[in-house]
């Protein structure tokens, strides 16, 4: 059997370096509105990686308690991973305290879950929302290591530099001089919602398809779906 | 240097040091201009079918709705391009000049080989480094002709071909459905068929479909061909009042034409000092 | 260890000093805006750095990237506009100007110039519209709604393809193009510090300078 001799040479090379990109990006866009006495929250329905459609149907909304839905988008094994996390600590919860949680709790644990993560972070975007203990609409926008805000609308994910800035001039009627800022209806929420999308997709290559829109009130969710260009 | 004396031709490189020291320090070279493209084309009965989608895309961000990718080279060649975008318009407009002169000189109309072969010898002078890919269509006296040129300057004589990134869903559709001997209109639905699967199945593809019909007769453009995709409708409308915006300062002025005089040209004339 | 390289590489040279340019079409008038700072990455230097350059009665060209590049490529198209208009007896055209930019950014293609232009104007004698961006290697996108370039173009691309509508009166094409470049440039922090806007019509120019958030 042949044995091959090493040279000095083979000892004198670099050491060898090893890649690790645990990441991808699949894409997605997701937008929430609260109002008064409702919460709205939207995705996209494309998951993507690179120039690929993976799939025209998948929603990134994701229903935690009755009065709570997390936004997830970004890597999406992430995605996944975290939520069966959650969902699990949610379980834990109402099995040792007989109730769900509070949206404000569910907001503290997801940015306690994220931070533990500090140093290998799960590569998600979120945005939570729900309605609070007066059954008002909140909105919890998080960076990927648990920084937590909480707001009034937000959008996250792919086309988030598209949509904020309209956000910002239609709700809070930023840089107008005698406008007001408009009371949040949900015929608005809808309307800003949508045409926000509709925007998003014609510019963003990884928003498309359709777009999925869920409403959370003290009655209860309902959900509609509206289409969006396919190229 | 721009001066009148130092008249200069071809590409400059006073600026490369200093990008390449840019680069050094962590700046990495800002990204051009992409069509992140499905081109096709096919022979048919009595001529060539060229097709383009017509998105062109700066990283993740649609630049371009609806541009141009099928090129003028002669009146009986078109040129589809993918790649930066900037060298296929720049490539195709040296290459449409040249071939016009060599038709002058000639005084005949130019072979589709001879487009092929200045193509491809540009492109492997430049080492790939022009980034374009191509897909030439025409017909002349030998024939109907699709070319494929890679920007490294290799080409393949084919009787239908894809390139971009929507080159696999396009081949794909091709691969089924192609047959020697198509009719116009056959042809014409392949292709449209071929691009529209780049169109909803690569991201770097999309919009309309464009196509160019070439016979011996001459070329038709049809731009679009097909609408694959509207644009959405809008349920708000976003009118601002006059006043909405802040003003600091306003100046206008006026344009005034101190005097104007017609000269009465038929064409207007060319520099050609 | 994950690579977390990208994540935290330095950005493009493009954005190195900050600043945008967008240009609108309206009804018979074109608008052309960009924002006012000048700064180094984080650190703002000055907040009266225009970008936008009249280059002939109807016609102005902003060239929003790395400062330097800015004025540069300004001074070496004056003259190229000045030789032209001296060579030929007559102004220049819109079209011509973007023929004349893309000869000059490609002519760089190997080292290139970091800037990606926009051009706005009316042609001189039909006065039909013309908007137009470049890359900064030269290839031409000439749209029939409105071009956006520089630091905040994705934000800016949300905004106009939300608010612009066609055939705008130049009173409503001020503000669309204001409330766009306003609020896309509050979400980018290298943009901004003030802006200006210029609307040309057939028989006149008004530039408008508009009070903006200065943070």
């Amino acid at each position: 059997m042949a044995t091959e001799v090493m040279e000095v040479g083979d000892y004198m090379r670099d050491p060898r370096k090893h890649h690790f990109s645990p990441y991808m990006d699949n894409g997605g866009t997701t937008v929430a509105i609260a109002g008064d006495d409702f919460v709205m929250v939207a995705s996209d329905l494309r998951l993507s990686r690179g120039f690929n459609i993976f799939s025209r149907e998948q929603s990134k909304i994701f229903g935690l308690t009755p009065k709570t839905m997390l936004a997830s988008t970004g890597c999406w094994a992430d995605v996944l991973t975290l939520n069966k996390v959650l969902q699990a600590r949610l379980t834990m919860y109402s099995h040792e305290h007989h109730d769900v949680m509070s949206t404000t709790a569910v907001a503290q644990l997801l940015s306690t879950m994220l931070y533990w993560r500090r140093f290998f972070p799960y590569y998600v975007s979120n945005i939570l929302v729900g309605l609070d203990e007066e059954g008002k609409g909140v909105v919890y926008h998080y960076d990927p290591v648990g920084h937590m805000e909480k707001l009034t609308y937000s959008a996250a994910g792919a086309s988030v530099s598209q949509i904020q800035p309209l956000l910002d001039n239609q709700i809070d009627a930023l840089n107008m001089k005698n406008v007001t800022p408009p009371k949040m209806t949900k015929e608005l929420a809808h309307q800003l919602i949508h045409d926000a999308f509709i925007s998003a997709a014609e510019r963003d290559i990884n928003t498309g398809d359709g777009v999925i829109i869920h409403t959370i009130t003290k009655e209860g969710t309902s959900e509609e779906k509206i289409k969006l260009r396919r190229d | 240097m721009d001066s009148l004396e130092d008249i200069h031709t071809g590409f400059q490189f006073s600026n490369f040091a200093r990008n390449e020291t840019l680069v050094a320090k962590g700046f990495p070279m800002p990204k051009s201009r992409k069509t992140g493209t499905t081109i096709a084309g096919v022979v048919f009965k009595d001529g060539v079918v060229l097709g383009a989608d017509t998105r062109a895309t700066e990283g993740d961000i649609i630049a371009d709705k609806n541009c141009s990718k099928i090129h003028y080279l002669q009146p009986n060649m078109y040129c589809c391009g993918a790649g930066t975008a900037a060298d296929l318009v720049m490539t195709t407009q040296l290459m449409a000049s040249q071939l016009e002169l060599h038709r002058l000189n000639t005084g005949r109309q130019v072979p589709v080989v001879a487009a092929n072969r200045m193509l491809k010898q540009m492109l492997f002078r430049y080492q790939g480094y022009i980034g374009a890919a191509l897909v030439l269509g025409g017909v002349d006296k030998h024939g109907s002709h699709i070319y494929s040129i890679h920007p490294h300057g290799s080409t393949d004589r084919l009787p239908y071909t894809t390139m971009g990134s929507g080159s696999l869903a396009a081949m794909s559709v091709f691969e089924v459905h192609w047959k020697p001997d198509l009719e116009l209109e056959e042809a014409k639905q392949l292709v449209r068929d071929a691009i529209a699967g780049g169109i909803f199945n690569d991201l770097g593809s999309g919009s309309n479909v464009d196509l160019c019909i070439i016979t011996k007769d001459g070329a038709t453009m049809l731009r679009p061909y097909d609408v694959a995709n509207v644009k959405g409708q809008r349920q708000g409308k976003y009118i601002y009042k006059t006043g909405t915006t802040d003003i600091l300062s306003t100046s206008v002025r006026p344009i005034q034409i101190v005097s104007e005089t017609v000269r009465k040209v038929g064409e207007e004339e060319m520099e050609t000092a | 260890m994950p690579d977390f390289s990208e994540i935290f590489s330095l950005q493009s040279i493009l954005n190195y000093n900050g600043g945008c340019v967008v240009a609108m079409r309206g009804k018979n008038c074109v608008a052309i805006a960009c924002d006012l700072r000048f700064g180094v990455q984080a650190q703002t230097i000055s907040t009266d750095f225009e970008r936008v350059f009249e280059v002939g009665p109807h016609l102005y060209i902003g060239l929003p990237g790395l400062a330097t590049d800015t004025q540069t490529v300004f001074q070496r198209l004056q003259f190229r506009i000045k030789m032209y208009e001296m060579r030929e007896g007559r102004r220049v055209k819109p079209r011509t100007l973007m023929a004349m930019v893309q000869n000059l950014l490609y002519e760089r293609r190997f080292g290139p110039y970091f800037v990606e232009p926009v051009i706005a104007g009316l042609h001189p004698t039909t006065k039909e519209p013309y908007i137009c961006a470049l890359d900064l290697i030269g290839c031409e996108c000439e749209p029939e709604d409105f071009v956006v370039s520089g630091t905040c173009s994705e934000s800016l691309y949300g905004m106009c393809e939300t608010t612009w509508r066609e055939d705008m009166e130049p009173d409503d094409l001020f503000e669309c193009i204001s409330q766009s470049l306003v609020n896309a440039f509050d979400r980018d922090a290298l943009s901004g510090w003030g802006a200006v806007v210029h609307v040309i019509e057939q028989d006149k120019v008004t530039t408008r300078y508009l009070k903006c958030r200065q943070d």
